[in-house]
């Protein structure tokens, strides 16, 4: 839609930073954020450190979901695997936290990997079920393995130090988690620009055809579940380094709900819509909790209703954009932003 | 032991039988699983609960005023969450029901708080001795309804004109649509009897641990209970509740000392993830061979 551009090679015709402008407005972006925790208190730093680390599992969550087709139910759960393994190669073998974070990653991707594997037979409906099954087995074996992980008491570990740095406070995590939150969406972005990612594509738009085109469905389905889980660790891992307790309550089947909300709300196959959705989720309660406060002052009666009526609100919300808006967010970022691009003329 | 484990299997298995019968028959008629069951139960639990103790309603027209309340509830739901979903993607439907069971687990929560609340007495409380095994009488009941439902609804699948149609929509439901039936009066009916068979099955619960909000989680227990006999198939609910239900208490009985404890929690789901790879359609479900 943007004029006065003449690409003369396919390498930038493709290019995702199409114009100067594009590019120095993600540079603004960027900066913004690298000023926030600056500008704000530490409630919005934490908040934000916990939209970080929602934006990470987020995206991997869409890159199966989204964009492979594959439903999950068990992000959750991969999550908590990213978040004990942490925990356990810290505590139980003095790794440091740099290198457990990766392992952490590792050793997700192949649990998912292993889930994944019945999706070759399984689809829609059966595989959403597979995948709660994961989910449930996980959460069991983290509660009663209770040798390695410490059962419903959790595990403790070290606050993570950079040099001589400790990531004890929020502005400072937030800069680690902001560049790894970063590096998550720019490497997603790129991911679809692959032949990997649009590997993945053809087998969500039909995996008959894909196959028939060369796609070997088992290695892509598998590496879908693999590369998604594998975010999910890297955000369990950042969620334990941030929290420095892991205890099974994080990992539950409402976070993979939630995680699933996240990616309908702010729209399914899409890298930006993951974002969005992630901060929505994060910030709904936080919102009606603010809401409430406020309505509270004039009529007290109506800021228990509201408090109380959290999860009703979360599913409410689910239900209307899944009726209305099935791409999320994202179409309706666009959708405003196209209006004023075209205003007066909107056609 | 043995025995002691077989008899309560067989009995608790009849209510997962209950509540697996409400998914087969969602997803018999629609092709969608309905993740907010559990929710349902805890509707019919709820109401029968509130109408007899605050308002004193004999027992038997409770139960008739709880199942007209899940039979409008059914219908609602279906008219407003569920009828946008007709021929959408797999997963939108997925989302549409666990975004329906948040909200009503809410909607709940916000009439009747979280706490556990107890029944009153229904059903006599002198436990029944079979041959040295104890049972107790509320467990009699579930089993003898589980029964009761499996033949009726057979029954009303083979002979009746709402249970033909019922078959030719989850058949086909565009060949359906141009024999003249009303797919989405069909849908209506179908998600009024589930929320009916979960109704009961709420009663027969709630009267055994009480009433609370972790009920709910019953709803994806019984998952394994409708995977393993087969999604589409009456018989295959009833006959997977008896299974799993004697499967986990034996490995609950007998495993639970090596695993500390909660084997019953998670066995099920075992069983299922054994079932998808090696039978995914279940024991008596509808066999579609897809070759990728």
């Amino acid at each position: 839609m943007d004029c006065g551009i003449f690409a003369t090679s396919y390498r930038e015709d493709m290019a995702v930073l199409f114009t100067p402008a594009a590019k120095a407005k993600v540079a603004v972006i960027i900066a913004l954020f690298l000023v926030f925790p600056l500008l704000v208190n530490d409630y919005y730093t934490s908040v934000a450190n916990l939209v970080a680390i929602a934006v990470i599992g987020a995206l991997g969550l869409n890159i199966l979901t989204g964009f492979t087709g594959q439903i999950s139910i068990g992000h959750g759960a991969f999550m908590g695997v990213g978040a004990y393994t942490v925990g356990v190669l810290t505590t139980k073998l003095g790794l440091s936290y740099w290198a457990a974070l990766p392992l952490a990653g590792f050793m997700a991707a192949m649990v998912g990997a292993v889930f994944g594997i019945p999706s070759l037979r399984l689809k829609g409906l059966y595989l959403a079920i597979a995948t709660l099954a994961a989910q449930v087995i996980i959460e069991y074996t983290i509660m009663h393995w209770t040798g390695l992980t410490g059962g419903s008491a959790g595990i403790v570990i070290q606050p993570p130090t950079l040099g001589s740095v400790s990531l004890t406070n929020d502005t400072s995590f937030y800069y680690f988690a902001f560049c790894l939150t970063l590096i998550a969406v720019v490497a997603t972005v790129n991911l679809f620009r692959s032949r990997v990612g649009r590997a993945f594509m053809a087998v969500r738009d039909r995996d008959l055809a894909a196959s028939v085109m060369g796609i070997n469905l088992l290695q892509y389905k598998v590496m879908a579940f693999g590369l998604s889980a594998f975010y999910a660790g890297i955000a369990g891992a950042l969620l334990a380094g941030y929290q420095r307790v892991i205890t099974p309550e994080n990992f539950t089947v409402d976070v993979s709900i939630q995680y699933l909300a996240m990616i309908i709300i702010g729209g399914l196959g899409s890298v930006m819509g993951s974002v969005y959705g992630a901060v929505f989720i994060i910030l709904l309660p936080i919102g009606i909790r603010a809401a409430a406060g406020f309505v509270g002052a004039f009529f007290p009666d109506i800021q228990n209703l509201l408090l109380a009526a959290q999860t009703a609100f979360f599913g409410l919300i689910v239900i209307l954009f899944l009726i209305f808006e099935p791409e999320g967010l994202a179409k309706l970022w666009n959708d405003v932003k196209n209006y004023f691009r075209l205003w007066p003329f909107s056609y | 032991m043995l025995l002691q484990l077989l008899v309560t299997g067989l009995v608790v298995g009849s209510i997962y039988a209950l509540v697996a019968l409400g998914f087969v028959l969602i997803y018999k008629a629609s092709d969608c699983i309905n993740f907010a069951q559990g929710e349902f139960l805890l509707v019919g639990a709820y109401v029968s609960l509130w109408l007899i103790t605050s308002y004193q309603v004999p027992f038997l027209l409770a139960i008739g005023l709880t199942l007209c309340v899940s039979l409008l509830l059914g219908m609602l739901v279906e008219r407003l969450v569920l009828r946008p979903f007709i021929g959408e993607p797999v997963i939108s439907v997925i989302m549409a029901t666990i975004g329906l069971s948040s909200l009503m687990r809410g909607i709940i929560q916000l009439f009747w708080g979280t706490e556990t609340r107890i029944f009153p007495d229904i059903f006599p409380q002198t436990p029944v001795t079979f041959g040295g095994v104890v049972v107790s009488q509320v467990y009699l009941w579930s089993l003898g309804l589980a029964i009761l439902l499996l033949i009726f609804f057979s029954l009303f699948f083979k002979f009746t004109t709402t249970g033909i149609v019922m078959r030719a929509v989850a058949d086909d439901q565009q060949a359906a649509l141009s024999m003249g039936i009303s797919v989405k009066r069909t849908f209506a009916i179908t998600w009024a009897i589930a929320a009916l068979v979960a109704a009961v099955g709420g009663i027969l619960l709630g009267n055994i641990n009480g009433v609370n909000s972790s009920l709910a989680h019953l709803g994806l227990k019984v998952l394994p209970v409708a995977i393993l006999g087969g999604l589409d198939s009456i018989p295959g609910a009833i006959l997977g509740g008896f299974i799993i239900g004697v499967l986990e208490n034996l490995a609950g009985g007998y495993l639970d000392p090596y695993f500390g404890g909660g084997v019953k929690e998670v066995m099920p789901f075992f069983i299922l993830v054994i079932i998808l790879l090696i039978r995914p359609y279940g024991l008596f479900g509808k066999e579609i061979i897809e070759r990728v």
